[in-house]
C-alpha cells in the first residue's frame, strides 16, 4: 500500500438539538433533566423549591404534608413479579416515602384505549388494591378516560398521592453530607432486566421477577433507629443517575466500591450480554440512603430485618464537599466516574 | 459469573501489572484496535494503572464511529419513507447525520426498530410483506456474518420486501492505513479478539513482518488486556514483530471458516470512506451482484447521496490514535453525548464517549 495521509480528514458536524420529543426525554437521564430544565421548571417550577426530590413537601397551617405525581405506561403491562397495577401504586407510595413521609391516600388516574379487555382492567385493579393494602394506602379518589383505537397504548395509570412527614425528619437529595454512608435497600437493576425479559422481540429468558414493592415500611424502621440524611428510589435511570442527582443538589463526591453492589448473577449476566450498565437499569422496590457514618450499622441492620430489606448492603460514602461527583473504586483497583444515564439505553453492536 | 469472574480477579490484575512494570524500559505507544477494549480499560480503571511509559492511544474499531456521514444520510432518507420499516442495532440511532439522526426520524412518525439481531429484520419483513424492511448492515467482522445470513435468508425464502443497507468495515486495512500514514506513533497493536474469533488472524503476520509491529490477538477483559499487553511490551523489548495470540480460548489462526464462507457467498470487497478518516482501499464490504435486489441504495436510489465532512472536530486524529479525547478543545463542552460534534461521542464503544464517562474528571483537574 502507498503511505496513506489522514492530513485534511477530520470529523462530523454537529447534531442539532432535538426539535421534538424523543423516548431519551423520557429515560430518567440527562435528557430528561435536561427537559426539566429548559422547559418545565422555568415554566412551572417557581414555587417548588424541592421539586427535584421525588416528593414535593408542601406546609400547611405549621404541618408539613409530602405530595407526588406519577404516570406510568409499561409494556407489557404483566411482568415476571409484578404488573402496571402494582407499579403504579408502589412508585407513588415510595416518591412519598423517599421525603421520609407517612403516606396516607392515593389518587388514580385511568386512560384506556378502547378495545382492552375486562379481564385485562380487572387483574390490574385488584393487583392495585392489594399493593395500597400491603402499603396501608387508601385510593381516594379517581378518573377514567378512554381514548380511540391507537389513541393510548391499552392502558396508561397515573397517581398521585399525599402523606405526613413527621417532625424532626429532614430529608432531601440536598441535604448529603461529608461522612455520611450510603445504603442501598438490596440488589440492583432486577426490575430492568425482568421487563426487557419479559418483551416478546427480546430472544433471551430468565427466571428473574421484578423487585416492584411498596418501600414503605422500611423508611419507617430506618426512621426509628438513625439519622437519615437523603433517600431516593433509583428508578428509570437507574442507581448511576440517582447518586449523581444526589451528588449534585448535595454538592458532595461519592465514591461508591464496585465490589459492595449488590446483583443478581442473571441481571450480571443480561447486561454483560447486551452491553448494559447495570448502574443504569431500573429499579422498583430499592431505595439508596445517604445516612449519618456512626448509625450506618444500626440502620442497615434495622433495614435487613425488613421484607424488601434483606439484601441491604453499604455501598460507599461521601468523601468531599465543594465538587459534584461520583467515583466508583473498581474491583481490580482501579478508580473511574460513574455518569448519568445519557439518554434511552441502548444495546451495544457487537 | 464464571468466565467473567476470572478475568477479573484483582490479584492476578496486580501481578500482572507487576509483571508489566518489571518487563518495560523505555516508553512504547500501543494501540488497542476495538473499543470494546478501549471501554474495557477506562470501565475498570486499567488504564490509570499503567506504569507511565505504556501510551495507550485508542484504535478505529468503533463501527458505529466510522460508519460514514453519508451512510447515515442515506439511512435517514430511506426511514423517514412512509412505506419503509428501517431496523437497526441500537447505538446507530443516535449517531448525527448532517440535518438529523435516526431518533428524530421516529419521533417524526417514521417506523425506526431496534432489532438484537438482522434476522429479526427478516422475521419483520415476513410479517409485513406490505412494506419494505430495511436493515442498517454495518460493524466489522464481528457483525458481517449474521448480516449476511440475513440476506441469505431472504433470498432462499424469497422475501422480496427486504433489503439491507451495507456498510461494512474491515480491521487490517485500516491497521495498514494507520501504519504506513507519516504521522503514524502506534509502535504494537492489540488485535480486536472478537474480530478474530471470525476471521482468524493469519492476515496479520505479513502486516507484522512489513511494518515491524507487534500485533497481539487480545480479548477483552482486564485479564486479557494485560496478558496482551505483556506480550505486546515483551515483543517490543526484545525486537521482535510477529502476530501472537493471548485470546487462545476464543481464537484460532484460521478463524471461523464456515462464518467466512457465508460472508464470501454474499459479500465482495470494496473502497470504503471510513468517518473521520476517509477512503480505505479495499477496507469494506459490499454486497455481491448476485444479490444487488436485496440492495437498499439500489432499491431506494439513494446511491447517489455524498455528504462531505465538516471540519469541526477531530475526530479522525482520536481515530487514528494521534489525539487523545482530553486534547480536543471541544470535549465535555460544546461536545458531550447529547450534544456530539463526532461519532466517537455518540457510541458506547466511541473513545471520546468513554473518556467523557469515565474520565472526565480528568480534564477538569
Amino acid at each position: 500500500m502507498n503511505e496513506f495521509d489522514f492530513e485534511g480528514y477530520t470529523c462530523p458536524v454537529p447534531l442539532r438539538p432535538n426539535e421534538a420529543v424523543i423516548l431519551g426525554h423520557g429515560s430518567g437521564g440527562t435528557l430528561s433533566r435536561d427537559l426539566l430544565r429548559r422547559l418545565f421548571l422555568p415554566e412551572l417550577g417557581q414555587a417548588a423549591p424541592r421539586a427535584l426530590d421525588d416528593s414535593a413537601v408542601v406546609e400547611i397551617d405549621g404541618q408539613r404534608f409530602a405530595l407526588t405525581t406519577d404516570s406510568h405506561v409499561v409494556s407489557p403491562l404483566f411482568f415476571p413479579g409484578g404488573d402496571i397495577g402494582r407499579l403504579a401504586i408502589c412508585g407513588t407510595v415510595n416518591d412519598l416515602a423517599m421525603v421520609g413521609a407517612k403516606p396516607t391516600a392515593l389518587t388514580c388516574g385511568f386512560v384506556l384505549e378502547e378495545g382492552l379487555s375486562f379481564d385485562v382492567l380487572q387483574r390490574v385493579v385488584a393487583s392495585m388494591q392489594a399493593a395500597a393494602e400491603e402499603a396501608g394506602v387508601y385510593i381516594a379518589a379517581g378518573d377514567t378516560k378512554v381514548v380511540q383505537k391507537g389513541g393510548a397504548d391499552r392502558l396508561f395509570i397515573n397517581t398521585s398521592g399525599i402523606g405526613r412527614i413527621a417532625d424532626g425528619v429532614n430529608i432531601s437529595g440536598a441535604n448529603a453530607q461529608e461522612g455520611d454512608v450510603v445504603i442501598v435497600s438490596g440488589t440492583i437493576g432486577d426490575h430492568g432486566i425482568a421487563v426487557l425479559s419479559a418483551r416478546e422481540d427480546l430472544g433471551f429468558e430468565t427466571m428473574l421477577e421484578s423487585d416492584v414493592a411498596p418501600l414503605n415500611h422500611l423508611v419507617e424502621a430506618m426512621l426509628a433507629v438513625g439519622e437519615i440524611h437523603v433517600l431516593r428510589d433509583p428508578t428509570r435511570g437507574g442507581l448511576a443517575t440517582s447518586l449523581v442527582e444526589i451528588s449534585e443538589q448535595s454538592n458532595v463526591t461519592i465514591e461508591i466500591e464496585e465490589e459492595t453492589l449488590p446483583f443478581k448473577p442473571a441481571v450480571r449476566a443480561a447486561c454483560e450480554m447486551l452491553g448494559f450498565d447495570p448502574l443504569f437499569v431500573a429499579n422498583e422496590g430499592k431505595l439508596v440512603a445517604f445516612v449519618k457514618a456512626g448509625d450506618a450499622e444500626k440502620i442497615l441492620d434495622a433495614m435487613k430485618k425488613t421484607k424488601y430489606g434483606e439484601e441491604s448492603a453499604i455501598i460507599g460514602r461521601v468523601i468531599g464537599f465543594g465538587k459534584s461527583q461520583v467515583r466508583m473504586r473498581t474491583a481490580i483497583g482501579g478508580t473511574r466516574l460513574v455518569d448519568m444515564l445519557p439518554g434511552e439505553m441502548l444495546p451495544r453492536i457487537c | 459469573m464464571k468466565y467473567i469472574d476470572e478475568y477479573r480477579n484483582p490479584e492476578k490484575v496486580k501481578s500482572l501489572l507487576r509483571e508489566i512494570r518489571s518487563i518495560v524500559t523505555q516508553n512504547w505507544v500501543i494501540m488497542e484496535i476495538c473499543g470494546g477494549q478501549t471501554h474495557a480499560f477506562l470501565h475498570h480503571g486499567l488504564d490509570a494503572m499503567l506504569p507511565p511509559q505504556i501510551e495507550l492511544v485508542h484504535g478505529p474499531g468503533c463501527p458505529v464511529c466510522v460508519t460514514p456521514l453519508e451512510q447515515i444520510d442515506k439511512a435517514v432518507v430511506i426511514a423517514s419513507r412512509p412505506d419503509v420499516i428501517f431496523t437497526s442495532y441500537g447505538d446507530m440511532l443516535r449517531v448525527p447525520g448532517s440535518t438529523k439522526d435516526l431518533f428524530s426520524v421516529r419521533a417524526n412518525g417514521g417506523d425506526v426498530r431496534v432489532v438484537y439481531s438482522p434476522l429479526e429484520a427478516v422475521q419483520i419483513a415476513e410479517a409485513n410483506p406490505d412494506k419494505e424492511v430495511v436493515f442498517f448492515a454495518i460493524g466489522f467482522e464481528t457483525t458481517a456474518p449474521a448480516n449476511a445470513m440475513a440476506v441469505l435468508q431472504a433470498k432462499n425464502k424469497n422475501i422480496q420486501n427486504f433489503s439491507a443497507l451495507v456498510s461494512h468495515v474491515r480491521v487490517p486495512p485500516a491497521m495498514e492505513a494507520i501504519l504506513s500514514s507519516r504521522r503514524n506513533r502506534v509502535q504494537a497493536f492489540l488485535a480486536a479478539g472478537h474480530v478474530c474469533a471470525v476471521m482468524g488472524f493469519h492476515e496479520y503476520p505479513p502486516i507484522a513482518e512489513k511494518y515491524r509491529v507487534p500485533i497481539v490477538v487480545t480479548g477483552f477483559e482486564p485479564i486479557d488486556l494485560l496478558n496482551g499487553m505483556v506480550a505486546a511490551i515483551q515483543q517490543l523489548e526484545a525486537g521482535r514483530a510477529e502476530a501472537e495470540n493471548q485470546y487462545q480460548r476464543a481464537v484460532r489462526f484460521g478463524g471461523n471458516e464456515s462464518a467466512q464462507r457465508t460472508i464470501r457467498s454474499v459479500f465482495q470487497s470494496v473502497d470504503r470512506k471510513w468517518r473521520g478518516i476517509g477512503v480505505i482501499p479495499q477496507s469494506g464490504w459490499s454486497l455481491r451482484p448476485d444479490f444487488a435486489e436485496f440492495d437498499a441504495e439500489i432499491r431506494f436510489d439513494v446511491g447517489n447521496i455524498f455528504t462531505q465532512e465538516s471540519p469541526l472536530c477531530m475526530a479522525g486524529e482520536i481515530l487514528q490514535g494521534l489525539k487523545k479525547p482530553l486534547q480536543c478543545a471541544a470535549f465535555g463542552k460544546e461536545c458531550t453525548p447529547q450534544t456530539p460534534l463526532g461519532a466517537p461521542m455518540v457510541s458506547a464503544e466511541g473513545a471520546c464517549a468513554a473518556y467523557y464517562k469515565y474520565h472526565r474528571d480528568v480534564a477538569y483537574e
